[in-house]
């Protein structure tokens, strides 16, 4: 895939498709202005990689180009949105037609918006991106892994390990006369495994990756440490006894587990949402909707991290967006239409799944800042409860603000110490009730591996996540033991 | 979209190229479809989406090794750049002894006219009156009740697809789909709660659709219900499943009878073929041939007939859902269920169906003395290897054999085998109005977490 990003999505889109950003601005121009409150256009060209082991060789490998042009009109509250993967003139200029259709009766301002350009960050330019490495030593990494993971416990009986590999570039031209694009790199490596002993079987995962090289697998041998992992999860779960059932403390472990603010608060402070006045947090801002000693941020900007980007996907650069601070909601995320429509600024958070999508506001990397605490004192300070320090994945109703995350790796806590692995779990709660019940808050904020997927409306995102240790009082935990 | 806009010999012309790279065998999936949807919001059109797309997908196989590639840009030169791609991959990857195409003699010979697509005379409507659709869905939930003062929206889409399947052997069949949609989302409020549901009718012929303001009412009348909702106590009680969520259920045995998981052996109904799994009164078959459905399909994504499978007969596991290749791992044959989407050939289900009961749903929630009626369930919560089953639900509780108040941040919990086990009504209110559909089911008793 040499042909890939050696050059600026300028020259890509111009040398491939001879569409240049002179003649976006013409078609946003001559289709376009004076007609609608804001404009874009999205080009996107993308190429992912697969290549999966199982049963102890590679037979399956796929590689897949896709590539398209979005267009866009706003007036008012209306969108009109045409995409077409055939990106040539005659295309761009019908889709443009169609999107204005939707504009077309008049909006009352006809002013287009000029949102702040800013400068687009600079957070994962590779020397070598994760797609143009060679397969050869994809290929010889996941032998490696499956001996890794077979050596780890004889009772492993089947391993599964995939690297995929995407690069993304964009290029995105406004009404307001700018354009901006973005090359963006993407890998993540997975170990699934299947344990059996004595007629029963488990399962266990892990994996992690970013916007990084292939090499992020190699350093510090991260590689061995996702094969023992996936290994160690599915042989813990071979003795875990059945999940208890009720309200009880719970203690959330380091990383991963922020998977709870993803669905207890984030999506509930999405600008769309609260515009719409359909989320249980909509009219909040200011209000003390956490314990004080929770602050939340939202943060596009963290080098090489899987749910970082340079500008998102309507060429605003990413920011730090403080959501609750020191337990009082602060923010909301906010794409260009929402922040407009809300007379707020647009906080880097207006993302696509694709060019067959239109943006809308989405999370980045989301965290809990750290604490004070030691996070063993933290176990210890429960009498009885359950630690939970893995997690599938999550859900959220965002007008009931009812959210649940399932944990896949977790045990009883008894008088103070942590005891029996218990088999998954669903975890339910009330995302504006959920985080006031946090009572401790750890030193040891970490953030997720890089495996996370955000789904919404039927688009896809990669997300980060992250947690120090924390308590919660009263949390239920959907087990069967009563 | 015309008929002649497909352009099945783009995909022989790959194939054929393929062959001269050097592949031994080689098929191919193309796909061209063209969208339309509209929202309305409180009156107001939303959001307006057109779109066309295509995609051309291959398998190539070098001798006993495979590789597949995919593409949206099907110019000459990236069509060629595709194959060499997956030719070059293909060269990488292990031999695997069960891989290749179906053998040629198999594939389906007359595609069966399943009335998949809308050909009807006449004008398309203007997008103005697609519009009206859902301002009337929107419109007649809005109406129903002063309580339902806000919504997430109303949408009407449509989609017009046609596919064509070929191999290097000279192969190539091909089909057209149509398929329309109406769903919409109220919010209802009181008291300063707010809670929010839907509802949606989606068809393959326009004339189908379920009547905009009926959706509208039945969507109102799901947010309403949901009013008030409340935890209750840890307990262990009798749990009815309304049509909706009994579908899931039935989904998850479909994805554990489906071949990669059963050849990875992860799965729950590993080694469980011609053994009882659910109770007897439980049928399930998936069903591809049924005309005018919204999962039917002439034939799978390896070319093989579609047809009626019976997954669970009288209680008893009949078949699992294979394609070629898991059903040589398996010393099986296929069962026609290949799917195809850009990462090659996996399995998927067509018309998924628990055959109906003879007992009315109101006589299954009567039956029951104390429990939960569950209409909507939300997050991951089933292990696909062990079966154990966790989820968070809303519903209404039952008391004395009737609907109570509403029921919310609730789990219930079990295992999908246990479940099925524990079947012990199956209503006679089985609807076609999706591809996996069930009526309503009662499971003697589960664990509902809460306070």
């Amino acid at each position: 895939m040499n042909d890939l990003a050696r050059t600026s999505p300028e020259h890509f889109f111009s040398d491939r498709f001879n569409v240049t950003p002179s003649l976006m601005e013409r078609l946003l121009g001559g289709s376009l202005a004076g007609r609608v409150d804001d404009a874009d256009i999205y080009l996107e060209y993308r190429v992912n990689e697969e290549l999966v082991l199982e049963e102890g060789v590679v037979k399956k490998a796929s590689r897949h180009v896709s590539q398209g042009a979005g267009v866009r009109a706003q007036a008012e509250t209306r969108t009109g949105y045409a995409h077409t993967d055939d990106i040539s003139l005659a295309n761009l200029e019908e889709a443009a037609r169609q999107a204005r259709a939707i504009a077309d009766r008049a909006s009352t301002s006809g002013v287009l918006v000029v949102p702040g350009r800013g400068r687009a960050h600079d957070l994962y330019t590779l020397a070598e991106p994760p797609i143009v490495t060679a397969l050869d030593r994809k290929l010889d990494l996941l032998r490696k892994i499956d001996a890794a993971a077979r050596a780890a416990d004889p009772r492993i009986a089947q391993v599964i390990a995939s690297v995929a590999s995407e690069e993304i570039v964009m290029l995105i031209a406004t009404a307001s006369g700018w354009t901006i694009g973005d090359v963006r790199p993407l890998t993540r490596l997975n170990v699934t495994v299947i344990a059996e002993e004595n007629g029963k079987r488990e399962i266990g995962a892990w994996g992690g990756g970013g916007r990084v090289p292939f090499d992020f697998f190699l350093e510090g041998e991260r590689w061995t440490r996702f094969a023992n992992e996936a290994a160690r999860q599915a042989i813990l779960k071979l003795r875990s006894v059945d999940a208890p059932a009720g309200t009880m403390t719970v203690v959330l472990g380091p990383g991963w587990p922020g998977i709870l603010l993803h669905e207890a608060i984030g999506h509930g402070l999405e600008g769309d949402f609260n515009r719409k006045g359909v989320s249980a947090f909509a009219g909040r801002l200011g209000q003390k909707v956490a314990s004080e000693l929770v602050t939340v941020v939202d943060d596009g900007t963290i080098p090489n991290r899987r749910g970082s980007l340079n500008v998102d996907d309507e060429g605003t650069p990413t920011g730090r967006t403080v959501l609750i601070e020191n337990g009082v909601l602060t923010a909301y995320m906010q794409d260009r239409l929402n922040a407009r429509l809300m007379k707020m600024t647009p906080t880097g958070n207006g993302r696509r799944e694709s060019y067959a999508h239109p943006p809308m506001p989405r999370m980045t990397n989301t965290f809990m800042l750290a604490g004070q605490d030691d996070p063993e004192e933290i176990i210890r300070s429960v009498p009885n409860g359950l630690y939970a320090v893995t997690f599938g994945g999550g859900q959220v109703d965002i007008t009931s603000g009812k959210f649940v995350f399932s944990a896949s790796e977790a045990y009883l806590i008894e008088n103070g110490r942590v005891t029996a692995p218990v088999k998954g779990a669903t975890l339910i709660g009330n995302g504006p009730d959920a985080l006031t019940r946090v009572s401790r808050v750890g030193h040891d904020l970490a953030l997720d591996e890089g495996v996370g997927t955000c789904g919404k409306d039927g688009q896809s995102v990669p997300v980060g996540v992250g947690l120090p240790t924390i308590r919660i009082d009263g949390m239920t935990v959907g087990g069967t033991q009563v | 979209m015309s008929a002649e806009a497909v352009r099945p010999e783009l995909l022989t012309d790959v194939l054929s190229r393929a062959r001269a790279r050097g592949a031994t065998e080689a098929d191919g999936f193309l796909i061209e479809e063209q969208h339309f949807s509209a929202s309305v919001r409180l009156g107001q059109v939303d959001t307006v989406k057109h779109s066309r797309e295509q995609r051309l997908s291959l398998r190539v196989f070098a001798g006993k090794a495979s590789a597949a590639a995919s593409t949206s840009d099907l110019s000459r030169a990236s069509l060629e750049r595709v194959v060499d791609e997956a030719t070059a991959l293909a060269r990488v990857t292990a031999e695997d002894p069960h891989a290749g195409l179906p053998d040629p003699a198999e594939l389906i010979t007359a595609v069966p006219d399943l009335e998949l697509e809308e050909t009807a005379s006449g004008e398309e409507p203007t997008p103005e009156a697609k519009v009206e659709l859902a301002r009337r869905a929107e419109a007649a939930a809005l109406e129903s009740d002063p309580r339902i003062g806000n919504s997430e929206g109303a949408e009407y889409w449509d989609r017009r697809a046609r596919y064509v399947y070929a191999t290097s052997h000279g192969f190539a069949r091909g089909y057209a789909t149509t398929a329309f949609g109406l769903s919409v989302s109220p919010v209802a409020s009181a008291g300063g709660e707010m809670q929010r549901d839907y509802w949606y009718s989606a068809v393959r012929h326009r004339a189908a659709l379920e009547e905009p303001a009926a959706i509208g009412r039945t969507a109102a009348r799901r947010a309403l219900r949901r009013l008030g909702g409340r935890k209750v106590k840890t307990t262990e009680v009798p749990i009815v499943f309304d049509p909706d969520t009994a579908a899931s259920l039935v989904r998850s045995i479909a994805g554990a009878a489906s071949g990669p998981g059963l050849y990875r052996r992860a799965s729950f109904l590993l080694d469980r073929l011609g053994k009882r799994i659910a109770a007897p009164s439980v049928t399930i078959v998936d069903d591809g041939l049924i005309p005018r459905a919204l999962g039917s399909r002439p034939f799978d994504g390896e070319g093989l007939a579609t047809r009626s499978t019976v997954l669970v007969g009288e209680g008893v596991l009949e078949s699992y859902l294979l394609d070629s290749y898991s059903g040589r791992k398996l010393g099986l044959r296929s069962t026609h269920h290949a799917s195809r989407d850009g990462a090659g050939v996996g399995v998927s289900t067509t018309n998924l169906i628990l055959r109906p009961g003879p007992t009315p749903p109101e006589d299954l929630i009567r039956s029951v003395k104390s429990g939960l009626y569950v209409t909507e369930l939300i997050g991951f919560g089933v292990n696909g290897v062990t079966g154990d089953y966790s989820r968070g639900a809303v519903g209404l509780w039952i008391e004395n054999g009737e609907l109570t108040y509403p029921v919310e941040e609730v789990t219930v919990a079990g295992n999908l085998l246990e479940m099925f086990g524990a079947i012990e009504g199956i209503g006679n209110d089985l609807v076609m109005r999706d591809r996996t559909v069930s009526p309503t089911l009662l499971v003697g008793r589960m664990v509902v977490a809460g306070n």
